[in-house]
C-alpha cells in the first residue's frame, strides 16, 4: 500500500486498518539496514547538495576566479567508474552463486577504489604545486573540501567493504554476504553519482557557470 | 487495505518478526554503561543533557544579573556576558532541548510505543549517545581553555566568530566548532535508527496511523534534523578550515585592530544561509516532539481521544516540509533581495495554518473532555498557552517590514523563549512526570510538581511578558550595558530587575524538581504497570520498568489506534491498543 493511502486510513474506524501491512512489510532486520542505508544516503545527497549550493552561491559573486583545470581527474574518474564497475559485477556473480567470480569482482573494486583515492591525493598535489595555488581563492578550497569529503565517504566505504571481504574466504553464509555486497554496491554507485555530478558540474570546467548562465541567475 | 470484516482481525497471527538477537550483558557496567538498550541509553542521554542544561541555567542566572543589577557583579565583564549568552544559546537548543527530546525520549519511547524489543542498531545507538557525551566534553572544556568558550553568540556568525577580539576566537570557537561536528555525527547513527525502528520494527498491527502522535513528532524531527544538520556539519568544518588553513569561505577582506587580514573575498552571508537552513529547521527538531507528546499527554489525561488525528499527522508531516523553505526569515536585516524577503515572509505565514490546525485539535480535545489536573495535564495546558502566546508575536516577526524594526530587540528574545524555549521545556517536564512511573516504576510527588508547576508557569511570563514590552521600547539584545540612552526610559531598569528576580526564583524552583526526581525514586509511591490508564503499548509491559526486550516471551498485536478513550459501550474509560476485539465484548457481556 503506497504511503499515500497510508495516510489516508481513518483509523478510529474498527474494520479499517486492521490486517493490512501483515504481509507486505519486510521486518527483517536486513530490510532494516537496506533502509538505513538509503536514509543515510539521503543525509549524504543533501550534505553534496548543500556544498554545490554553496559553490554556485560564491560563483554569483564578481570576483570569482575558477580553478584551474586537471586533466587527471578524467582518468581518476574513469578508475571510480571501473570500480563500480567490478562491484555491479560482484554483485551480479553473488546473485548467480558464482562466488569466485564474486570475490575477484570485490577485490577489484577494492583495488579500483584505492587507485582512486590515490589518484585524488595526486591531484590534491599537482593543484598545490601550481602557480595559480592560494588557499584564499574559494575555488580552490571548495575544490580541497568537496574532494576531500567525498574521498571521506569512500574511505568509509571501504572499512564496509574490508568487513565484507574478510568474511567471503572459508566458510560463510552465502545470503549475509549477498546482501553485504548488495548494500555495498548500491553505495559505491550512489558515490560514483555523486562524483560524476561534482566533477560535471564543478571540476570539469565552467559548467555550473554555464548552467546558471543557462537558468538565468547569473 | 483490504477490507476485511471486523472480526477478522481476532485472526491476526503473531508477527513473523525475526527473533531480534539482543545482548544480554550480565555486569553492571555492560548493563548501565556500555548498555545496548534504548531505555538505559535514553536514560543515559536525559541525565547528560539535564547535566548540561544546568550550566546553561546558570548562565542564564549571570546574564539576568548582569542586565538586571550592571555594575554590580565584578565577575561579570563584558566578554564574559557575551560568553554567557553564546553557551546558553547553544546548550539549550542543541545540547539539552534537541538530545533530551530525541535522544532521551525518542530512544525510551519508540520501541515501546511501535511494540518492538529494541532499537534494530542496538550498538550503532550505544555508540550515538557516547559520541553525544564526548560532544558534551568538547563543549564543556571550551570553558577551561585560554580565553575561555566563544562569545559569538550561538549563531556563530563569521567574521566576528572568528576574528581578533571576539571572545574565545582561537581556542574556544574551535572547540564549539568541532563538538557541532561530533554532536551531528553521534546525532546521525541516533537518527537513522529512530527513523528505521519507525518504519521497520513496528509490531504487527501497528499501522502508521495507529502510531501514537508521540512516535509521528519525534519521527518527522528526526527526518528534518538529518536532513538540516548536515548544513551546519559543513558550515563548521568551513570555518574550521577559515580559521585554521587560511581558507576564505566565509571570510571576507578585512581590516582588523589596524591590520589587513590575511583573507580575501569570503561571503559571510553564505555562512548566515547554512547556518538558518538548519537553524530553522532545529526549531522545529524541537517543537514537533513537543507537538507530539502534548497531544498524548491531553487525550490522556483529559480521557478522550485526540481531536482530528488525521489533521494532526498530516500537520506534522506539513510544517516539517514546510521548516525548509523559511530560513531567510531570520535574515530580513542581513541584506536580501526584497523579493526574497517577501516570499520568506508568505512561507513563513502559511506554515502558521498547520500549526494553528493543531493548536484549535488540542483545545477541541479539552472540549467536553473528562479533564483531569494531573500534574502533566498541568503542563501539557500551560503549553498550549504559551505556545500560542509566542506563535502570536511570531505573526509580528515573520513580516519583514513589521520584523526590521524589532530586528536584534528584547522583543526577539521575549518571542523564542516563548515559543521554542518555554513552551517544549513545558512539554519536557509534562512528560517526565508522565513517564517517570513508567521508567522507575514510581510516581513523582504530586504536590512538590504542582508547585513546580505553578511557579515556573507564572515565573516564566513574569520574565517574557515584560520582555516584549522593552523589545518594544527599542532595548536591545546581546548588550553588556545599555548606557545612556534617551528612548529607553529609566522604568525600563526597573522592568529588567524585576525580570531578573522572577528568573532567579524559576530557576531555583528547578532544583525542586531535581529533588523530587531523585526522592520520588527511592521514596515514591509505587505506581503499578498503568498509572495514568492509558492505552498505548509501553503501559501494558509485563514488567515495570520493563525490562531488556521489553515485552516478554511475545510480541504484542495491535487491534485499535492509539486513543481509544472513552468509547461508549466500553466497561472501562480505555482500550488499551493490544486488546483484541474478542475479549472486549466478553468484558462488556460480563457487566
Amino acid at each position: 500500500m503506497s504511503m499515500f493511502h497510508q495516510l489516508m486510513v481513518k483509523p478510529w474506524v474498527p474494520a479499517e486498518g486492521i490486517v493490512e501491512n501483515l504481509g507486505d512489510r519486510d521486518t527483517s532486520s536486513r530490510a532494516a539496514r537496506k533502509l538505513a542505508l538509503r536514509v543515510f544516503l539521503a543525509v549524504v545527497a543533501v550534505l553534496f547538495t548543500l556544498l554545490v549550493i554553496a559553490y554556485a552561491g560564491r560563483m554569483a559573486y564578481e570576483d570569482w576566479r575558477p580553478a584551474p583545470q586537471l586533466r587527471l581527474l578524467w582518468a581518476n574518474t574513469f578508475v571510480l567508474i571501473l570500480s563500480s564497475v567490478a562491484m555491479q559485477w560482484a554483485q551480479h556473480s553473488v546473485r548467480r552463486g558464482q562466488m569466485d567470480a564474486m570475490r575477484v569482482g570485490l577485490l577489484a573494486a577494492g583495488a579500483f577504489t584505492v587507485v582512486f583515492l590515490f589518484g585524488q591525493v595526486l591531484a590534491w598535489r599537482q593543484l598545490s604545486a601550481m602557480a595559480y595555488f592560494e588557499m584564499t581563492n574559494p575555488a580552490i578550497a571548495f575544490f580541497y573540501l568537496i574532494t576531500g569529503l567525498h574521498g571521506l565517504h569512500l574511505v568509509g566505504g571501504l572499512v564496509a567493504w574490508g568487513r565484507t571481504v574478510a568474511r567471503v574466504w572459508g566458510d560463510f553464509d552465502a545470503a549475509k554476504i549477498r546482501h553485504s555486497v548488495e548494500l555495498c554496491t548500491l553505495y559505491w554507485h550512489f558515490l560514483l553519482g555523486v562524483w560524476v555530478v561534482l566533477f560535471g558540474l564543478l571540476f570539469s570546467g565552467n559548467n555550473l557557470d554555464v548552467l546558471l548562465k543557462l537558468c538565468g541567475i547569473r | 487495505m483490504s477490507s476485511v470484516a471486523h472480526d477478522a482481525s481476532i485472526f491476526v497471527p503473531p508477527a513473523e518478526v525475526e527473533e531480534v538477537e539482543l545482548y544480554h550483558p550480565k555486569t553492571f557496567v555492560g548493563k548501565y554503561i556500555w548498555s545496548q538498550d534504548a531505555k538505559i541509553i535514553a536514560v543515559q542521554y536525559a541525565i547528560t543533557a539535564i547535566g548540561i542544561g544546568l550550566v546553561a541555567l546558570v548562565l542564564s542566572w549571570l546574564m539576568r544579573l548582569q542586565l538586571g543589577f550592571p555594575d554590580r557583579f565584578s565577575f561579570i565583564n563584558p566578554s564574559n556576558y557575551l560568553q554567557f549568552v553564546t553557551m546558553h544559546g547553544m546548550i539549550m537548543v542543541i545540547y539539552l532541548l534537541t538530545a533530551l527530546f530525541l535522544g532521551g525520549f525518542g530512544n525510551y519511547l519508540i520501541p515501546l510505543m511501535v511494540g518492538a524489543r529494541d532499537m534494530v542498531f542496538p550498538y550503532v545507538n550505544m555508540v550515538s549517545y557516547w559520541v553525544y557525551l564526548f560532544a558534551v566534553l568538547l563543549l564543556t572544556a571550551s570553558f577551561f581553555v585560554t580565553g575561555g568558550p566563544t562569545g559569538a553568540g550561538w549563531t556563530l556568525y563569521p567574521p566576528q566568530a572568528i576574528s581578533q577580539g571576539t571572545p574565545g576566537a582561537s581556542l574556544g570557537i574551535i572547540l564549539m566548532l568541532v563538538s557541532l561536528c561530533f554532536f551531528i555525527i553521534g546525532f546521525t547513527m541516533g537518527g537513522l535508527n529512530y527513523v528505521v525502528t519507525v518504519l521497520q520494527a513496528r509490531t504487527r498491527g501497528m499501522t502508521l496511523m495507529r502510531l501514537p502522535l508521540t512516535v509521528w513528532g519525534i519521527f518527522m524531527a528526526t527526518v528534518l534534523a538529518l536532513l538540516a544538520f548536515p548544513a551546519l556539519f559543513v558550515s563548521a568544518i568551513m570555518m574550521i578550515l577559515d580559521l585554521t588553513l587560511g581558507t576564505s569561505f566565509f571570510m571576507p577582506a578585512l581590516v582588523s585592530m589596524g591590520h589587513q587580514s590575511e583573507h580575501t573575498g569570503g561571503n559571510p552571508l553564505l555562512f548566515q544561509h547554512l547556518f538558518w537552513f538548519f537553524g530553522h529547521p532545529e526549531v522545529y527538531i524541537v517543537a514537533l516532539p513537543a507537538f507530539g507528546i502534548v497531544s498524548d499527554l491531553l487525550s490522556v489525561h483529559a480521557r478522550k481521544n485526540i481531536f482530528g488525528y488525521r489533521m494532526m499527522v498530516w500537520a506534522i508531516v506539513a510544517i516539517g516540509a514546510l521548516s525548509f523553505l523559511v530560513w531567510a526569515h531570520h535574515m530580513y536585516v542581513s541584506g536580501m533581495n526584497p523579493y526574497f524577503g517577501f516570499f520568506f515572509a508568505t512561507t513563513t505565514l502559511i506554515i502558521a495554518v498547520p500549526t494553528a490546525i493543531k493548536v484549535y485539535n488540542w483545545v477541541l480535545t479539552l472540549w467536553r473532555g473528562n479533564i483531569h489536573l494531573t500534574v502533566p495535564m498541568l503542563f501539557a495546558i500551560g503549553f498550549i498557552f504559551t505556545f500560542i502566546n509566542g506563535g502570536l508575536t511570531g505573526l509580528f516577526l515573520g513580516n519583514a517590514t513589521v520584523s526590521v524594526p524589532l530586528s536584534d530587540t528584547m522583543f526577539v528574545v521575549a518571542h523564542f523563549h516563548m515559543v521554542m524555549a518555554v513552551a517544549p521545556i513545558l512539554v519536557v517536564f509534562g512528560a517526565i512526570y508522565h513517564w517517570y512511573p513508567k521508567i522507575t516504576g514510581r510516581m513523582l510527588n504530586d504536590s512538590l510538581g504542582k508547585f513546580h508547576f505553578w511557579v515556573t508557569f507564572l515565573g516564566t511570563y513574569a520574565i517574557y511578558y515584560p520582555m516584549h514590552y522593552l523589545g518594544m521600547l527599542g532595548v536591545p539584545r546581546r548588550y553588556y550595558a545599555i548606557g545612556g540612552t534617551d528612548f529607553i526610559p529609566a522604568s525600563a531598569h526597573s522592568l529588567n530587575e524585576g525580570i531578573t528576580i522572577a528568573a532567579l526564583i524559576v530557576g531555583a524552583v528547578q532544583l525542586v524538581f531535581l529533588y523530587n526526581l531523585i526522592s520520588s525514586y527511592f521514596k515514591g509511591k509505587p505506581s503499578g504497570s498503568n498509572p495514568w490508564n492509558a492505552t498505548t503499548l509501553e503501559w501494558q509491559t509485563p514488567h515495570t520498568p520493563p525490562r531488556h526486550g521489553n515485552f516478554g516471551p511475545t510480541l504484542p498485536l495491535v487491534y485499535r489506534w492509539a486513543y481509544d478513550y472513552s468509547v461508549p459501550g466500553a466497561d472501562q474509560d480505555f482500550i488499551p491498543q493490544n486488546v483484541p476485539p474478542r475479549e472486549l465484548t466478553r468484558t462488556s457481556n460480563k457487566t
